[in-house]
């Protein structure tokens, strides 16, 4: 592709002879690791996405038999109509997996795993067992939590947040055995994200190759670096919260118990003292990668790199002063909602800068509308109206008729769907050459993202008037309600669009699984990107490198006038380019 | 630093690499770790003072009925000594000498598993006279104590005192346990030759977090017991 002597790739780095467990079973690559989240957390994306299509059959069809629902056990959906205590296990899980076994790992820990040491001249993580734990931890929790779909009495049904003392008591809930899966669940997934994140950290403060100084790392990395300091601080949080509810559960403890003087906001406090930060974790990286991809689609350095650095470093600040805003109708002090509602209006500020920087990317840019690019502009778009939602509820008085309402569904749904998942489309899109050594199929993840740019829209907007029409979240058949019947058809057509959404998916399931065989091999850089990590060989060696590069300028050099192509490796030595001042000692 | 070689002090951090923070690669680990312990701890400590000082309108059992602060003043004593061991252990081996850093080791490792021994006895003895995670057990000798004292003995607030007593005091023993376990593997590799005075990572890394399970210790004998 090109006649780059630094971009030569290094094929024969290291004479690999694990066995095959070792290589991709318990492995301590970090690409392998990388991609054993990808496959796990793309099957739990696909369970959220099948639960909430019943969720969706119910609304829209209420009390009708769904097709092919029959398969279910009586306990469930007898005859295909679906029970209410079993709607509730849906909601509940289908928010379960979506947050944390789909959206968080296919961020965290597929992107942070598989980049992270590439995008920075490191030959793995810098504790790569701890990494190898860190998945199995992972994959536990979800086992766990995937069994507990399958015990007496079913899943848990308090709603992901879980708030107490509906998770707290079996009494309330009517679940055993679901309900305390759930919280042995989540203190293993918080278990794997601390490890995880331990690693990330160490990694890149440690182990950047010469040359990579801060503010040469590519944005996708700077953003998996504030979130992994957000998964460290918050998930302690979250496991010491699973834990007390666990302990609830089987111990018989109190901590949330009004009638021996616990406090049930409690829950909420510490939840959401871990959610919000969670927010972040699921949508930092989802614009750290969109900043690379949107810059390589551009071939334009990307706009205000610095400012698009303290941004992110603002909104990992921020993000932990915000966390009553999930609380105005908890009936906290009143004092303390205005000091959340300001916090939380801040935020806007470093997610405007973002918005503004990459459409300033854009503008006059080279533009390549390749599959990754029209992903990453979806995220804008989608991510400024998901956003412009968020402050309606940041305002207290605002959010109070909307509180809990298919408002707060859309708006979750335009940042975590929208968002980050079009981010994810785009990311999987863009870095599959380097994982698989081929190329998915353009022309089917154009019509992919276009399918799904329109039912997504289709599905969720209207969310925004049910909310406004007062449809409660989470309720099981909205026909019970005189004030909602005139919304009916509305739901039905959500419905409708929500089935041609997740057949749109199927088409992007299908290019994933047959482009992995058949699919056109990968050249060399093949989106002809900066990125170190295209300077090996698709897909890289175990090892990654066999001297570590160097690293002579910032990530996104396109454009630039001193070569001839378009765009400027960050390891090419241009003749008027220094060796970086901590020059590779001999023998390393 | 699996790339490390013998040519390199491997107490510094790796010379070629960008700049870091300027200490390897584990003992960086280990502060990022214990910075997530900390907010771990936070979290169930945090709630403790909520539900104790926050808005709750009945006291709390005094100090000294339930708990006996004589035996855990002594099992406190015994943990800060194990402290003392740890860094006696590290200033042997930087210093090198291997032989008093495996003694000073097992001193810490026998100080670090007396404590978990003498936590048993006081769990087993707490539930023996009625005192459980759940509050006093009914018919039980502290239940009837509380039915007699309400406020010495906090009856109208035992669930709270036990929900937190037990959680924060179960997991902190459950790290104590962790660090003799670890440190024991420790031991174990010092037997084999495996530290000196150029390379002893393992000991500076578990000693940190031996100094933070001790920190945490002091911190909720104080709160927990002593309040």
């Amino acid at each position: 592709m090109s006649g780059i002597a630094a971009a030569a790739p290094a094929v024969h780095a290291h004479h690999d002879d694990r066995s095959f467990i070792r290589k991709y079973i318990f492995s301590t690559d970090h690409k392998i690791i990388g991609i054993q989240f990808l496959f796990v957390s793309l099957f739990f994306l696909f369970l959220g996405g099948l639960l909430a299509m019943q969720i969706r059959w119910q609304l829209g069809y209420p009390g009708r038999p769904m097709p092919g629902g029959g398969i279910l056990p009586a306990t469930m959906a007898p005859g295909g109509v679906i029970l209410p205590e079993y709607y509730i296990q849906l909601v509940t899980m289908h928010g379960t997996f979506m947050v944390f076994f789909a959206i968080m790992p296919l961020l965290v820990g597929v992107f942070a795993n598989y980049l992270i040491p590439l995008k920075i001249g490191a030959h793995d993580m810098a504790f790569p067992r701890i990494n190898m734990w860190s998945f199995w931890s992972a994959f536990a929790g979800g086992l766990v939590m995937f069994a507990s779909l399958f015990v007496p009495e079913g899943a848990a049904r308090a709603g992901w947040t879980m708030y107490a003392p509906l998770s707290a008591r079996h009494d309330l809930s009517g679940a055993g055995v679901g309900q305390e899966l759930w919280s042995i669940s989540i203190v293993l997934l918080g278990l794997s994200s601390i490890l995880g994140s331990l690693n990330y950290i160490t990694t890149i403060i440690n182990n950047r190759t010469p040359g990579m100084t801060w503010f040469r790392l590519p944005l996708s990395v700077w953003a998996l670096f504030i979130t992994a300091i957000l998964g460290l601080l918050a998930l302690p949080v979250l496991s010491g919260a699973a834990i007390m509810l666990l302990f609830e559960q089987i111990l018989g403890t109190h901590f949330f118990d009004p009638a021996a003087g616990g406090q049930v906001l409690l829950w909420q406090h510490l939840f959401w003292f871990f959610g919000h930060p969670e927010v972040y974790i699921l949508i930092l990286p989802a614009m750290g990668m969109v900043s690379d991809i949107v810059a390589n689609g551009s071939r334009k350095p990307i706009f205000g790199y610095h400012s698009m650095v303290f941004a992110l470093v603002g909104i990992g600040f921020l993000g932990w002063i915000v966390w009553g805003h999930h609380m105005f109708m908890s009936g906290m002090n009143p004092t303390l909602g205005s000091t959340f509602m300001v916090t939380t209006m801040i935020i806007a500020v470093p997610s405007a800068i973002k918005v503004f920087n990459w459409m300033g990317t854009m503008w006059r840019g080279n533009l390549r509308f390749h599959v990754p690019m029209l992903n990453a502009i979806g995220f804008v778009a989608m991510f400024v109206i998901g956003g412009l939602s968020g402050v309606f509820m940041a305002a207290t008085p605002v959010d109070m008729p909307i509180h809990d309402t298919y408002f707060i569904v859309a708006h979750i749904h335009y940042v975590l769907f929208g968002g980050s998942l079009f981010a994810l489309f785009a990311a999987i899109t863009f870095w599959y050459p380097n994982m698989f050594g081929r190329m998915m199929n353009e022309r089917w993840g154009k019509i992919h993202f276009w399918l799904t740019f329109l039912f997504f829209n289709l599905t969720f907007f209207p969310m925004h008037i049910l909310g406004m029409g007062g449809h409660m979240r989470r309720i099981y058949d909205p026909t019970q309600y005189d004030f909602l019947k005139p919304y009916q058809p509305m739901n039905t057509f959500i419905t409708l669009s929500a089935f041609a959404l997740f057949a749109s998916q199927l088409i992007f399931a299908v290019n994933f699984i047959l482009s992995l065989k058949w699919g056109k091999k990968a050249p060399l850089n093949p989106w002809e990107d900066n990125g170190l990590e295209w300077t090996l060989a698709t897909p890289p060696p175990h090892g990654n490198w066999d001297r570590p590069p160097t690293v002579y300028r910032g990530p996104y050099e396109y454009s630039a006038p001193q070569v001839a192509e378009d765009y400027l490796p960050q390891s090419r030595k241009l003749p008027t380019d220094r060796e970086p001042a901590a020059a590779p000692v001999a023998g390393h | 630093m699996a790339h490390a070689t013998a040519t390199v002090d491997v107490m510094r951090p790796p010379a070629p690499a960008e700049r870091g923070v300027d200490v390897y690669d584990l003992k960086l680990g280990m502060w990022v770790f214990l910075a997530s312990e900390v907010m771990f701890f936070t979290a169930l400590i945090g709630s403790y003072i909520v539900l104790r000082f926050g808005a709750s309108p009945n006291p709390w059992a005094q100090p000294g009925k339930v708990l006996s602060i004589q035996i855990t003043a002594f099992n406190t004593f015994l943990l800060i000594c194990s402290s003392v061991s740890m860094v006696k252990a590290y200033a042997s081996i930087a210093d090198g000498n291997v032989k008093l850093m495996k003694v000073w080791l097992l001193v810490t490792i026998l100080c670090g598993a007396t404590f978990v021994g003498i936590q048993v006895y006081e769990y087993t003895h707490l539930i023996h006279h009625g005192f459980q995670p759940s509050g006093y057990r009914e018919g039980s000798e502290l239940a009837e104590l509380a039915a007699a004292n309400p406020v010495p003995y906090g009856a109208a607030t035992a669930g709270l005192y036990g929900s937190t007593f037990f959680t924060m005091t179960g997991f902190h023993g459950f790290h104590v346990t962790c660090g003799v376990i670890s440190m024991t593997y420790v031991f174990i590799r010092a037997l084999r030759g495996k530290y000196s005075q150029q390379d002893h990572r393992g000991i500076e890394v578990i000693g940190l977090y031996w100094h933070f399970v001790d920190l945490v210790w002091i911190i909720l004998f104080t709160i927990v017991y002593l309040i």
